[in-house]
């Protein structure tokens, strides 16, 4: 029986509309403030029930702790619900359009997290027998198999942890390769538009980062180019390259690019943080790359996890083939098989070293594989077509009122606008940014790639129809036109209805508070002593 | 394709809005010859029952830890993890987000990554813990590149207790840039002299306690002969439980403390993703690697929480980074943070004492067997066995009788004769006695 409600109708213009009661929790509805575990829990309390330990007696050879550790514990229920209540204030893919430009949000199938988490993937020890873990090896193998078909080469180095840890792995094959040559190059070449991560990871190899300059269009200026070799000759590593570059283009002179890199002797390692615009059109073999990752968590969708954990198996061309790092699979008779150790190799295997303890990300590998299985050759290339056409459809919506650095030209997976649609209206492409999250939208990427002013990089992603494309491209131009009638306001204190208004950052890095401590107890006052 | 929410007529519509005939027109930046006209040489898409038929058949075909008798260890735990913690874990807010460079709508992450630098600070009495690495063996890496530009020197000294995978993570970065390396010999009962080792040279110590071998070591005199060299003790754990029970490398004048986190909430996943947790004092925080979270207010004085240092990293200062790295292991400190709430001390020092008490017990029914020689005088819940045979060939026979024994040092270690009999066992909460019973049944019959 349902309550009968008659008679008892709400009038929500009753209270007044704009009336927002103080409230005495600090809570708005069902918008939640949450202290800190160490705030509430308790160390007594624990929320696992565990057997009693028998009483054995230690050998621990007067190693063992004395002190207390201080970490509070919380009965289940607690933990449910602080924890979904912490959810509650994050933005999420799930929840909304993320077009964070590089960062390629799309959806999260929850059949891979379901393959992933089968006990025959889940459950197993990277170090148990081999013979134990045949279809876990297989699948690493398969999905290797994929990775080299998609991108046109013949080995791949599955280990590398994330995207960065892959284009480490990448320059260390291609200092690898350098020594066994004989040779010593002491430079990389980095365009100015790339990743942060390109530089650092050059120079964590001691190599002298060398930056070429781009042309009016956002791409590499190959004469320019050719400039900075012939300064060079002799002494360069190779070159790191995004294609599609971050200014969401693709390179058309890439292959000139490679044929002039490896005149050199030198070798092109691809950032391939955008290959998502490009599988199933366009094999980067093909254009002449050494070494390019793939991040599965952009490219094939394992979840970003707010922050990690990512995968990033690098593909490598012949040249760099036998230089690949334990461990790898070798194809026998019988099927495939672990080489983790140097002493395990054969003649023409040449592995540099090692990237990390065991195998890899194999999590990340069933949920790619997954993905990839689930697309097929099909669904991969139409999920490229959408994902362009998705930001192409953002961009000729918005182009009349924002501002494109390169002019009016078809762009990849990404589009990209400058700030200078904003000048003179005293709003700052931050501000614009954060006026979006009123708006329900994660805003896109900002003030990157460094090469066009008050950067502003969208990138929708295939995973958006045609309507949540629609009406992100009206509210666009509904901020767009604010900002331009001087409604500074609206932007200039955004965000007002996040679970937080701006934070303070500077003051956080100033006087940086990187942990919970126990409050200072309260001054106690004469008469409260009394 | 399930996953794609655009359908013909929204293309078609879409192309003519943006002005051009056909999808490949959009793709007109790629040289011609190099445009694939085809499809890629893969098969096409799979229904979701086809995926999962396949994959569960891959799945089917490896031997679960759950399943059998279990003592593998050696740098990745079976433990048992509550099921609220991978139902919290799957939410789409946690799940689907990413790092929380907008503060105001991620103060879930940046929340949960507080909460997590003050449980891993807490864990290693350090003063100050990152928002985590990739994993133990990376964090190691970048330990002791942090320890070089702390020092200003180069030279690292690692012990022959470290794990073998590791000390290679190490040795193949230093390497690569140039930096030195001394490696001492394999050292399975923590005897080794490395105080002789350090000296005005020596930018960093590396040692791990519990062992690769299980052996506990005393970190106190090392702390105290790398600091009268002005060099720093780099601590390594790969058991995080073992913080449960035994002193913590904070008190015993670690510099930088750095460890495998997967015991915690964290499942083996065949060696990852797992958490690599990282840890120093306060005065190298600007040096430290890794994001960091940090406390603030907003614009109304409520309090929230921020990635900051980030001057160190790479998105800002590029090839002047303390590190490369970008991604974290954010979702595995998730569950780790979560895990832990549930244990909060009493637990975690519950768990610790179950986990020790097993390997006790282990130790006994395996130290009477005939022929099998205990090496560690003290450990926590791993421990090394010298066999009268190949451990290799022991644990292959115990695989096919259904029991995983644990990890023959020789897969790691194939070039030292010395370790060809050794094998390195692991007992945690999940063992039962019948397990126990049934490993030493089985080893003594392969031996016998």
């Amino acid at each position: 029986m349902s309550m009968n409600t008659q008679g008892r109708p709400t009038n929500p213009g009753e209270a007044g509309e704009s009336f927002r009661p103080k409230t005495f929790t600090g809570n708005r509805g069902l918008d939640m403030e949450e202290p800190l575990i160490f705030e509430f829990g308790s160390l007594e309390t624990t929320g696992v029930d565990l057997d009693e330990d028998g009483g054995v007696e230690f050998e621990l050879g007067g190693h063992a702790r004395e002190a207390e550790i201080g970490l509070p514990g919380l009965a289940e229920p607690e933990a449910m619900r602080h924890y979904v209540r912490l959810s509650r204030n994050n933005f999420a893919i799930d929840s909304g359009l993320y077009p964070l430009g590089s960062c390629t949000m799309k959806h999260n199938p929850r059949l891979n997290e379901k393959m992933a988490r089968l006990p025959g993937f889940a459950d197993i020890h990277p170090l148990q027998p081999a013979s134990t873990v045949e279809g876990a090896l297989d699948l690493i193998d398969e999905l290797a198999r994929w990775l080299m078909v998609s991108t046109g080469t013949s080995a791949v180095a599955m280990s590398p942890k994330a995207g960065a840890h892959g284009e480490l792995c990448g320059m260390m094959a291609i200092k690898a390769a350098h020594e066994a040559a004989g040779r010593d190059p002491k430079i990389v070449l980095v365009p100015e538009s790339a990743h942060g991560t390109n530089p650092a990871t050059a120079a964590l190899l001691r190599y002298k980062v060398v930056s070429i300059d781009a042309k009016d269009d956002g791409t590499v200026d190959l004469e320019a180019l050719k400039r900075t070799i012939a300064e060079h000759s002799g002494n360069i590593a190779g070159i790191m390259l995004t294609n599609p570059n971050t200014c969401g283009l693709f390179e058309r002179e890439i292959r000139q690019i490679a044929d002039m890199i490896h005149a050199e002797e030198a070798y092109f390692y691809c950032d391939g943080a955008n290959f998502n615009a490009i599988v199933g059109k366009s094999r980067p073999g093909d254009l002449g790359i050494d070494a390019m990752h793939i991040n599965l968590h952009k490219t094939f969708s394992t979840p970003h996890g707010g922050g990690g954990p990512g995968a990033g198996p690098v593909v490598l061309s012949d040249r760099l083939a036998p230089f690949a790092p334990l461990p790898f699979l070798r194809k026998t008779d019988k099927g495939v098989e672990l080489v983790e150790t140097e002493a395990a190799t054969r003649e023409g295997e040449k592995p540099f070293g090692r990237m990390t303890a065991f195998h890899g990300q194999m999590g990340m590998y069933v949920r790619a594989l997954s993905y990839m299985m689930s697309h097929g050759s099909d669904g991969l290339k139409q999920a490229s077509e959408d994902a362009v056409l998705n930001a192409n459809y953002i961009r000729v919506g918005l182009q009349d009122l924002m501002s494109l650095p390169f002019g009016e030209r078809p762009c990849m997976h990404e589009v990209l606008f400058d700030d200078s649609f904003l000048k003179d209206t005293g709003v700052t492409t931050l501000d614009f940014a954060k006026a979006m999250i009123d708006e329900g939208y994660h805003p896109m990427t900002m003030y990157f790639p460094l090469v066009v002013h008050g950067a502003m990089l969208i990138e929708p992603t295939e995973s958006e129809s045609r309507a949540s494309l629609d009406l992100f491209v009206a509210t666009m131009r509904d901020l767009v036109m604010s900002a331009q009638r001087g409604e500074t306001e609206r932007f200039a204190g955004a965000p007002y209805l996040a679970p937080r208004r701006r934070l303070d950052e500077t003051t956080a890095a100033r006087k940086p508070v990187l942990k919970w401590s126990e409050p200072e107890p309260a001054e106690v006052t004469p008469a409260a002593a009394e | 394709m399930r996953y794609l929410p655009l359908n013909d007529t929204d293309r078609s519509d879409m192309l003519a809005r943006v002005g051009v005939d056909s999808i490949d027109d959009l793709f007109a930046d790629i040289p011609e010859d190099v445009r694939l006209k085809g499809l890629l040489d893969l098969p096409k898409r799979a229904s979701e029952m086809e995926v999962e038929r396949k994959l569960s058949a891959m799945a089917a075909r490896n031997t679960a830890a759950g399943a059998v008798p279990f003592f593998v260890g050696a740098g990745a735990y079976k433990h048992h993890v509550p099921a609220t913690v991978d139902h919290l874990i799957q939410r789409s807010e946690f799940l689907t987000s990413y790092t929380p460079y907008q503060p105001e709508i991620t103060q879930g992450t940046l929340q949960y990554l507080f909460e997590f630098q003050t449980q891993v600070a807490r864990l290693t009495a350090m003063d100050v813990a990152n928002a985590s690495m990739y994993d133990g063996s990376t964090g190691t890496g970048e330990a002791v590149l942090m320890a070089h530009r702390v020092t200003k020197r180069n030279k690292a000294v690692l012990s022959g207790g470290l794990h073998p995978q590791y000390r290679e993570v190490v040795e193949g970065l230093s390497k690569m840039a140039g930096d030195r390396v001394v490696s001492l010999p394999a050292d399975p009962s923590g005897t080794e002299d490395i105080l002789s080792q350090i000296d005005d040279e020596t930018s960093c110590v590396v040692v791990q306690s519990p062992s690769f071998y299980g052996q506990l070591i005393d970190l106190k005199p090392i702390a105290e002969k790398a600091h009268a060299h002005k060099a720093l003790l780099i601590a390594v754990f790969t058991e995080v439980v073992s913080l449960g029970l035994i002193e913590p490398p904070g008190t015993q004048g670690a510099d930088i403390v750095v460890g495998e986190g997967q015991s915690i909430g964290n499942g083996l996943n065949f060696g990852g993703p797992y958490v690599g947790l990282f840890a120093t004092r306060q005065k190298y925080v600007r040096q430290m690697p890794g994001r960091l979270c940090g406390e603030t207010t907003d614009a109304e004085g409520k309090r929230g929480f921020v990635l900051t240092l980030s001057t160190r990293e790479q998105h800002i200062r590029r090839d002047k980074a303390t590190s490369n790295i970008c991604t974290n292991s954010g979702l595995c400190c998730l569950a780790f943070t979560i895990h832990m709430s549930l244990l909060g001390q009493a637990g975690l020092t519950k768990l610790a004492r179950i986990n020790h008490g097993n390997a006790v017990k282990l130790r006994k029914l395996l130290g009477g067997i005939h022929g099998v020689e205990v090496l560690n005088s003290a450990y926590f819940n791993e421990f090394t066995i010298a066999l009268p045979k190949l451990a290799e060939d022991v644990v292959a026979q115990l695989a096919d009788r259904g029991l995983l024994a644990g990890l023959p040092v020789s897969r790691l270690e194939p070039k030292n004769k010395d370790l060809a009999n050794l094998l390195v066992v692991a007992s945690t909460e999940v063992n039962t006695d019948e397990d126990r019973a049934a490993f030493a049944g089985a080893l003594k019959e392969v031996l016998a």
